[in-house]
């Protein structure tokens, strides 16, 4: 089973600070690493792979200092990381971003599955995986919480809040998965002393046959024209030092909004 | 302009078992709100089966025109069938904007239509406007919802999904009326065959109008049956932030804040909890907050109507106490 994974290298987001007069985050405010949703698609692959054989590769856009985090889908398991890296692609949203995975997905040849995480931290919009099922022209079966694979089909668990879909799909597919699908094992110490020494394929705008006019800022059709820092939406709080005088007073104030 | 001149600003109705979601309402009433700023016609598409009932309703409550898509292949939802048919309504009238709910159904086929379209699409926002320019202006909370970015699109139509619970619902009204325009849907065979399809019965946090959430300083899991008890005599629910939905001590879908559920209940009592921006932002519209809390430098008395500084394991109880002797 030929498997691609998407992931992507991001800031920790606990720590990250955001420069507010330049309008973007800091990365070097804080250590990189893979996005946390990655790792249950990665897991995921990993466990497709254990059980029905084949190959994983996983694939990245981002700057080229990204490289050596990358490494650590290969101790995860990954069989190969390309990175897609090129000035062409700074300032794309997610439209243009999902054109470029899409174009190296095309470019590793056949595939069965493409799988990723629910969002990333940094970006949060949840959007890059329907977008690149669209560019690929292939089912899409997102917030996937349990999935298998059984004479020739997918077998999966798709989460819409409050509603479950059992479904089936055919291949080849993009699947989305939730934090509930798997528990990512940690590498261990041989992996990721294997993993240290692999190479990262690096892809370029040429190397994906991409059209350029799709790329970066000139291929993104939204685009961010001004960052504000919200008002707190500070209230004025009373505070009650004293307990008791604190529940009568919030007594009062239940019976006085019909709330009890 | 005559009013057939309009451009449209075009909402997706969602349906779920054959009933509209709520965030439709609200995106009606944003609709009608954008609608005054430009000359635009609030208009919405509904896909399902035997949904003609949910179409006027939509026209109550807004909608001068409903696109209805009826078969039963449509009845749950496919994201290649609806995407299909909706990237065909849309080529057909243009719209201004399409607005979608940031629901699992919204956040998965908006991406589907933005892509086919080849046009920009804005996640999660919080708030919509047009400027002087006529531009539209996508604002959605980033970084963890420490900032907002302004956001506007260079391609037509713009597209956003939107969150659940942030924009004032459309008012109900008999005497609006409207057109409900007959589609026939695009014969297409379905993306996924959908073997079985069950709703759980799980607390809704988002509609829920008492919350009573718990945060770090809950020694044990355990600990959260106190909460349920002021919750249940308040008729509310539990919330929780995030630490302790990450330790499994409660489920996801209690979880309150930026990478959880937004509420905004009538009364929102935040127990042992600091209120960290990524909390704050999930639960600051709240009507009326109430703090409880040992620390008196907790962010979270500032956020408060009402705060006690103290000790939850000796405050719940004797709240508990007061409401059952009532």
């Amino acid at each position: 089973m030929n498997i691609i994974v998407l992931t992507k290298v991001v800031p920790d987001i606990e720590r990250v600070k955001f420069d507010a007069a330049r309008g973007v985050v800091d990365r070097s405010s804080a250590p990189q690493e893979i996005n946390p949703f990655d790792l249950n698609a990665i897991e995921e692959a990993v466990r497709l792979k254990e059980r029905h054989g084949g190959r994983i590769t996983a694939i990245s856009m981002g700057p080229s200092d990204v490289e050596q985090t990358l490494k650590d889908t290969i101790a995860r398991g990954v069989d190969e990381a390309i990175l897609l890296t090129d000035k062409k692609f700074a300032g794309s949203d997610t439209l243009a971003t999902s054109y470029a995975l899409s174009q190296a997905i095309k470019s590793t040849g056949d595939f069965d599955i493409v799988i990723c995480g629910e969002k990333t931290v940094d970006g949060d919009t949840g959007q890059v995986g329907g977008e690149v099922s669209e560019w690929l022209g292939i089912s899409y079966l997102p917030y996937t919480s349990k999935l298998d694979y059984e004479d020739g089909k997918f077998k999966a668990r798709v989460e819409l809040e409050n509603i479950i879909y059992e479904v089936e799909a055919s291949p080849p597919l993009l699947v989305s998965v939730t934090k509930d699908i798997n528990t990512p094992r940690l590498p261990g110490f041989r992996e990721k002393l294997n993993a240290r020494k692999a190479q990262v394929k690096k892809m370029d705008a040429e190397g994906i046959e991409a059209d350029e006019g799709r790329l970066g800022f000139n291929g993104s059709p939204t685009w961010v024209y001004k960052i504000e820092v919200p008002e707190e939406g500070q209230r004025d709080c009373k505070i009650y030092k004293d307990p008791e005088s604190g529940l009568k007073e919030i007594m009062i104030m239940l019976e006085s909004r019909d709330l009890i | 302009m005559t009013a057939n001149d309009k451009r449209e600003i075009l909402v997706f109705a969602e349906q779920r078992k054959g009933k509209v979601h709520p965030v439709t309402i609200e995106l009606l009433g944003k609709a009608i709100e954008l609608s005054n700023r430009l000359p635009l016609m609030v208009s919405s598409v509904l896909m399902g089966r035997d949904v003609q009932g949910e179409a006027q309703e939509l026209i109550y409550y807004g909608a001068k025109k409903v696109y209805l898509f009826e078969d039963s292949s449509l009845y749950s939802y496919d994201p290649i069938l609806y995407k299909t048919n909706i990237v065909a309504l849309t080529k057909e009238i243009n719209p201004y904007a399409i607005l979608f709910g940031s629901t699992h159904i919204g956040r998965s086929l908006a991406p589907r239509v933005a892509a086919s379209l080849r046009t920009g699409l804005t996640a999660d926002c919080t708030n919509l406007s047009i400027d002087e320019d006529g531009a539209f202006i996508q604002i959605r909370p980033a970084f963890t919802g420490n900032i907002l970015a302004h956001i506007k699109t260079k391609t037509s139509p713009s597209m956003s999904t939107v969150r659940y619970k942030v924009m004032q619902r459309a008012k109900r009204d008999e005497k609006r009326e409207g057109t409900i325009v007959k589609m026939t849907p695009l014969p297409n065979d379905p993306s996924w065959e959908v073997i079985d399809e069950r709703v759980i019965e799980g607390i809704n946090l988002p509609d829920a109008e008492v919350i009573v959430s718990g945060g770090r300083g809950l020694k044990r899991a355990e600990d959260f049956k106190m909460l349920e008890e002021l919750a249940k005599l308040l008729g509310g629910v539990v919330g929780s932030s995030r630490p302790l939905v990450d330790e499994g001590w409660i489920g996801k879908e209690h979880q309150v804040g930026f990478s959880g559920n937004t509420v905004k209940p009538k009364l929102y009592i935040a127990c042992g909890i600091s209120g960290s921006p990524q909390h704050l932002a999930g639960m600051r519209d709240s009507e009326m907050i109430v703090a409880i809390n040992s620390d008196p430098s907790a962010p979270i008395f500032r956020y408060a109507d009402m705060g006690i500084i103290g000790d939850i394991y000796e405050i719940i109880p004797k709240m508990i106490e007061k409401l059952k002797r009532r």
